[in-house]
């Protein structure tokens, strides 16, 4: 028996796809993982990491096939397994948590006795004791109140108490290997911090193994012992946590680990150019293309997996010796730039007291005379000025998409007033005169969801056009078309694609040609980044950065990437329940005193840097509905001063630290300063 | 030179076909699919040609050879009056085919596009008019037609509209449901937001989404209306005699069945072929588009 808990060898899975041809998913995938080990598995979308983690439970999707290798589990070959083996392997010795636990849930049991279920369908144990150790499981996970808990429909909790279950289930076996695939995308940036926390603590009391497969460094970082960074189907490099970090030998690695905004380094990061090749088709380094190292060798010879000497480090590249020649920490000082924001004293946009309600009263309602709960969105008020972008901040619920919406005309607003020079934004988008509709654009999050997948990219582009410059000829909106495509860095070829020809990078490109095809003064982009790949998230911001510059378009950007922010913004806006918490540019909001929820979510932040660590400072509550009155954050802020928090809406108070930089909180401005460090490096 | 470039090259150009050319490739490895749409063609075929290469006079009646079995000359034999069934049978399908064509695509166009509107536009407009639809459903409707065809007559266009009418309303249902599944997305708030009038959305923005499940369900709707058109032919509300007429021809021969079975069999034969036809091609058009029989099929 060797000492490994999993022996990967020379994996290959590939399908055949329409033509017949063999297409891999996996090459030569090798990797091990020893007992009570953590390991993250580090890739851009499409690399083959979620299949690897599949098939280290023996699972292939349907039509893929094992090419070559080996994929062991305890000395046990998993693929040559019969079913009912693997069942029993799967669950009681590994055990996967998925992304979407909310979904893997059965909606219509409860969640105490879908554990108690899988309890027993692992062991032969009574009712009674699988009813108590379902109920430690609950605790083990730090569900507060098991018993109640245990006896919710799983729509009665949270994402982040779902993926909790979920975990509880995955441990019900007592397995000796976890794998986890992206168990924290979607949810909110203080759940997912709490999420990680948790993990890292059953992992250090059960003594499990971990694969965590991510595409989120910061993630990465918290959790591992080792990363493994996998690119176009191959592992690139595997090391331990610090050395990826902080020395990492593969061109890629370093790529990913330039691209990331940080709080840290203020200004746009480094971006990558290109996109990853299909597995297996170039002749040499499938890196090669997009590298900056590269000569001749890289072309035309695959790398082998080399040691570093001295290290358990092992890469793929011919010319690592020469990669780590280069400091990487200058590197990484270097490739970020700041972008230059031109300032005018022109508002191009004025918001006061916007108040907008979700809520219709019904004829039921109206009878019973119920009263009106708070209205989602109260008290906003903010002016933009013209060429400036500004930043509403804030976890899922905090009204950001809602005041965009409302600004776009897509919702009603129940008071208040949306000034845009001349124009009154407080109406319909249906009830706007045609050269209003044409100066606000939107972006939406998703390239996926916002591009008419029916229509070609010169059909999404010519609608605007025709739209709102119905004098122009066909010749005209065509070589308008291919303009705005090359203002959006896309070749005019791109003209006749469909959107799901296209990877999620250039979908965003068309969206945002789009939004400018109606050469607007005000663009609203709702989180437009952040269903992007890393590698390609600068180059978007750029992009955005550089259409601004032309014709000084005002931004609002939606975010809930405080990192992002830093880069891309000049002021900021911190939002909690609909209700605004602190004001001031980018310099300001970063630098103390912070407004005690800001200060939650600048620690949630998980940097790419496996020597720190968030502080977690606010408690993990799901909230719905704002309290009906006080401070919008008094359940959950731990500096709650009592009383005054829940019965006062607090005061504006303006912080020394710069004009425009104001807190609304009943703390005293000294006081917060006093307890509150800088996350920015001093 | 077969070098990786090449093989990329070939991969990326796969990924650059329009939905039109990749619904037909993936038709065209369903052999069911296939093998349904050669039933449709050589039915159309023969609707449109059939005048021409008749083998025999179809409304010649012989008062030598009636309810003859089958020989060298009358294939399928003749019916009780004499007449070549084998002709006739041939002939037979040509009103049937043009008036449940037509009345497909009125029910299409003017089911689908209410369909559409209504999902879009939601709120009131859609529950009252929805419950109107499933009102006007729980209506037996072959009686429903018997009446309007009785009163008006058995017309080719009142026969049509009718039937587009009243297979529309099924369609309503279809196309609300599969609009309501788009009306949700970004791609729709864009338009919404960009200040594009309904119709524009309507058009542009969710017909060509729609479009695959209208297309299958149109293809299901007119093996119903086949049916449909040919039991009211059997009944006499179809063609007026003596023009050669599926439903009409079994009604007139049934008497005969035990002594001149193809009299019945022609006509039934060449109506299940076509119906078989549709079906099958119905069934592997839906799977080409991705979508599932169930989605598309009336409720």
């Amino acid at each position: 028996m060797s000492n490994l808990l999993v022996d990967v060898n020379n994996l290959t899975i590939g399908y055949h796809n329409k033509m017949g041809e063999l297409v891999h998913v996996l090459r030569d995938v090798s990797l091990q993982i020893k007992p009570g080990e953590t390991l993250g598995l580090v890739g851009e979308s499409g690399c083959g990491k979620s299949t690897l983690g599949q098939a280290m439970m023996g699972y292939l999707r349907s039509g893929s096939m094992v090419v070559g290798g080996t994929a062991q589990f305890e000395d046990t070959e998993m693929f040559s397994l019969t079913d009912r083996q693997l069942e029993a392997v799967r669950g009681n010795q590994i055990a996967l948590i998925p992304q979407n636990a909310g979904q893997s849930l059965t909606p219509t049991m409860r969640v105490g006795k879908q554990i108690i279920e899988t309890l027993r369908l692992n062991t032969d144990i009574s009712k009674d004791d699988a009813n108590k150790r379902m109920l430690e499981l609950l605790g083990q996970v730090r569900l507060p109140h098991p018993e109640v808990m245990a006896a919710r429909y799983p729509h009665e909790l949270s994402g982040g108490q779902q993926q909790r279950v979920a975990v509880a289930m995955a441990l019900a076996g007592e397995p000796v290997m976890l794998i986890l695939d992206e168990p924290t995308t979607g949810l909110d940036v203080t759940t997912q911090a709490h999420l990680l926390e948790l993990l890292c603590e059953i992992v250090t009391d059960t003594g499990a193994a971990m694969m965590y497969i991510s595409h989120d460094m910061g993630v990465i970082a918290r959790v591992s012992d080792r990363v493994a960074i996998m690119y176009a189907g191959e592992i690139v490099e595997d090391a331990s946590s610090a050395d990826i970090f902080n020395l990492p030998a593969h061109p890629y690695t370093r790529g990913l680990l330039e691209s990331i905004p940080r709080l840290a380094i203020a200004g746009i990061p480094y971006s990558m150019p290109g996109q990853p090749p299909i597995p297996g088709v170039l002749p040499g380094c499938a890196f090669a293309p997009r590298c900056s190292f590269v000569t001749d060798i890289c072309t035309s010879e695959p790398p082998t997996l080399d040691t570093i000497p001295e290290k358990p480090h092992w890469v793929s590249c011919h010319l690592w010796e020469q990669v780590i020649e280069t400091d990487f920490s200058q590197e990484l000082q270097d490739v970020f730039h700041t972008i230059k924001h031109k300032t005018t004293d022109e508002n191009s946009i004025d918001i006061s007291d916007l108040e907008i309600t979700y809520y219709r009263a019904d004829l039921l309602d109206r009878l019973r005379n119920t009263l009106e709960p708070p209205s989602t969105v109260s008290g906003v008020t903010f002016s933009v000025q013209r060429g400036e972008t500004l930043a509403l901040v804030g976890e899922s619920g905090s009204g950001k998409s809602t005041i965009v919406r409302t600004i776009s005309g897509l919702l009603p607003a129940k008071g208040g007033r949306i000034q845009f020079d001349d124009c009154d934004l407080t109406v319909n988008v249906a009830d706007r005169p045609m050269h209003t509709c044409k100066r606000v654009q939107l972006i939406f999050q998703n390239p996926d969801a916002s591009l008419n997948p029916r229509h070609t990219v010169a059909e999404i582009i010519d609608q605007p056009l025709k739209l709102y410059f119905p004098e122009m000829t066909r010749a005209e909106r065509r070589e308008r078309q291919i303009e705005l495509l090359d203002r959006v860095r896309l070749d005019e070829r791109y003209r006749l694609r469909y959107p799901g020809q296209m990877s999620g990078g250039e979908k965003q490109r068309v969206a945002i040609a789009r939004a400018f095809a109606a050469d607007p003064e005000l663009v609203l982009c709702d989180e437009p980044t952040s269903s992007l790949d890393v590698s390609v998230q600068a180059a978007v911001l750029d992009l955005l950065a550089d259409l601004q510059n032309e014709r000084d378009t005002t931004y609002i950007f939606i975010t809930h990437d405080l990192a992002v922010v830093r880069a891309f913004a000049n002021r900021v806006i911190v939002l909690y329940q609909g209700r605004l918490c602190e004001v001031g540019s980018v310099d300001e909001i970063y630098s103390p005193p912070y407004h005690p929820y800001t200060e939650t979510l600048l620690d949630a932040v998980l940097e790419p840097d496996p020597s720190t660590r968030p502080k977690l400072i606010a408690k993990d509550i799901p909230e719905l509905t704002p309290p009906a009155q006080g401070c919008p954050f008094q359940r959950r802020c731990l500096k709650n001063i009592g009383e005054i928090c829940d019965s006062e809406i607090p005061p504006w108070q303006t912080a020394e630290n710069g004009k425009e930089h104001k807190i609304r909180c009943h703390i005293p401005m000294q006081e917060l300063l006093a307890n509150q460090e800088s996350v920015l490096p001093v | 030179m077969t070098t990786a470039a090449q093989s990329a090259e070939k991969l990326t150009t796969i990924r650059r076909r329009s939905p039109a050319v990749e619904t037909w490739e993936n038709l065209r490895r369903s052999r069911a699919g296939m093998l349904g749409l050669l039933l449709i063609i050589f039915h159309l075929i023969l609707a449109l040609s059939s005048p021409y290469i008749l083998p025999q006079d179809p409304f010649l009646m012989r008062s030598d050879v009636m309810s003859d079995a089958p020989s060298n000359e009358h294939i399928m034999g003749t019916d009780k009056l004499g007449r070549d069934i084998f002709s006739r049978s041939m002939l037979g399908g040509r009103v049937t085919i043009v008036v449940t064509i037509l009345s497909t695509i009125i029910a299409i166009t003017w089911g689908g596009l209410t369909g559409i509107f209504l999902g879009f536009l939601g709120g009131r407009a859609d529950e009252i008019l929805m419950r109107i639809v499933d009102a006007l459903l729980s209506i037996p409707w072959l009686l429903v037609l018997l009446i309007i065809i009785s009163i008006l007559g058995t017309k080719m266009w009142v026969q049509t509209i009718t039937f587009g009418f009243t297979y529309g309303i099924l369609t309503i249902r279809v196309a609300r449901a599969a609009t309501l599944d788009y009306v949700s997305r970004e791609f729709i708030l864009a338009a919404r937001a960009r200040g594009e009038r309904k119709r524009t959305i309507v058009l542009r923005e969710l017909m060509p989404n729609v479009l695959d499940v209208l297309l299958v369900d149109g293809a299901m709707n007119w093996s119903w209306m086949l049916l449909s058109f040919t039991s009211l032919s059997f009944l006499g509300f179809g063609v007026t005699p003596p023009t050669p007429d599926w439903g009409y021809m079994i009604a007139e021969n049934r008497e005969i069945l035990p002594i001149q079975p193809w009299s019945v069999f022609g006509p039934a034969l060449m109506l299940s072929t076509l119906i078989i036809g549709i079906n099958l091609f119905s069934d592997a058009f839906a799977k080409a588009l991705g979508l599932d029989r169930s989605q598309g099929a009336p409720v």
